[in-house]
């Protein structure tokens, strides 16, 4: 057994580059999100007024299908991300804190799952 | 021995006041960093409008003639519109912090100008995308 303290058993050793995790997924998700942003914006004003058969159409696209399950992947992620800092940041007290981030968090999974489904319903259908 | 932090202190301190108001002069800075949580927070709610319309068109023509009769209403005009201002600003800004992030246009002055660039080019942005989605052939 060593008599040094942990700290400094660990001092010296360099980072295990963890900490910056969320940072770093903040910025990564950023970047992929400029062009799918970009791009999902137009295509939104293109086809806002589109009727239902057109929409199915597009959504059959398998390039607008893949763009739209890497758009949503990047998107409820990084929304995940930069809700969690709000509430870390404006939110009082750890219980409604703690609370708020496990509902924002889930809520978050939930709405990607069911919009990635919901793209490759489609892409796949008849 | 010590006291264990109480949440309403015995002494009050003064407090640092609000960025925004009267006792700081305007900088365009700390109005561009609320504006950008405000509408990071804004395009989290978005996202919700988001997963609803690919929900409804899934569920079938029915669904989706709801959600496209509430996204042809003045209300969802709006909103959509909003959300593309929003959208646009939150993606200019989030450039001009990535190019922070890598170590560049730091100094005040690029702070300033970088502010003015984003808030022009949010707006840009959004009437170039209206603008020619709408001269374009209709789909």
């Amino acid at each position: 057994m060593s008599l040094r303290s942990p700290l400094s058993q660990a001092r010296g050793l360099g980072s295990a580059k963890d900490g910056v995790h969320h940072w770093w997924m903040q910025r990564l998700t950023a970047l992929a999100l400029i062009p799918l942003s970009l791009w999902f914006v137009f295509s939104i004003a293109r086809y806002h007024l589109a009727d239902y058969s057109t929409m199915i159409l597009w959504l059959h696209n398998p390039y607008v299908a893949i763009a739209l399950v890497l758009y949503f992947t990047a998107l409820f992620y990084h929304s995940a991300l930069g809700v969690q800092v709000v509430i870390e940041d404006y939110v009082a007290g750890e219980a409604l804190k703690l609370g708020s981030i496990v509902l924002v968090k889930l809520a978050h999974f939930a709405l990607a799952a069911a919009s990635i489904f919901a793209v490759l319903k489609i892409a796949f259908g008849a | 021995m010590s006291a264990k932090p109480s949440a309403k202190p015995a002494v009050s301190r003064p407090l640092s006041p609000f960025m925004l108001g009267q006792y700081y002069r305007f900088q365009i800075s700390s109005l561009l960093s609320i504006t950008h949580r405000i509408t990071g927070v804004a395009l989290a709610i978005g996202t919700l409008f988001i997963a609803i319309w690919v929900m409804s068109a899934v569920a079938g023509p029915e669904s989706y003639a709801h959600f496209a009769w509430f996204a042809r209403t003045p209300i969802g005009l709006l909103l959509l519109l909003g959300w593309s201002w929003a959208l646009m600003f939150h993606l200019c800004n989030g450039i001009r912090h990535l190019v922070w992030d890598v170590g560049y246009a730091f100094d005040k002055k690029s702070v300033d100008a970088g502010g003015i660039i984003v808030c022009a080019a949010s707006v840009v942005l959004t009437a170039a995308v209206w603008i020619v989605a709408y001269l374009l052939p209709s789909v």
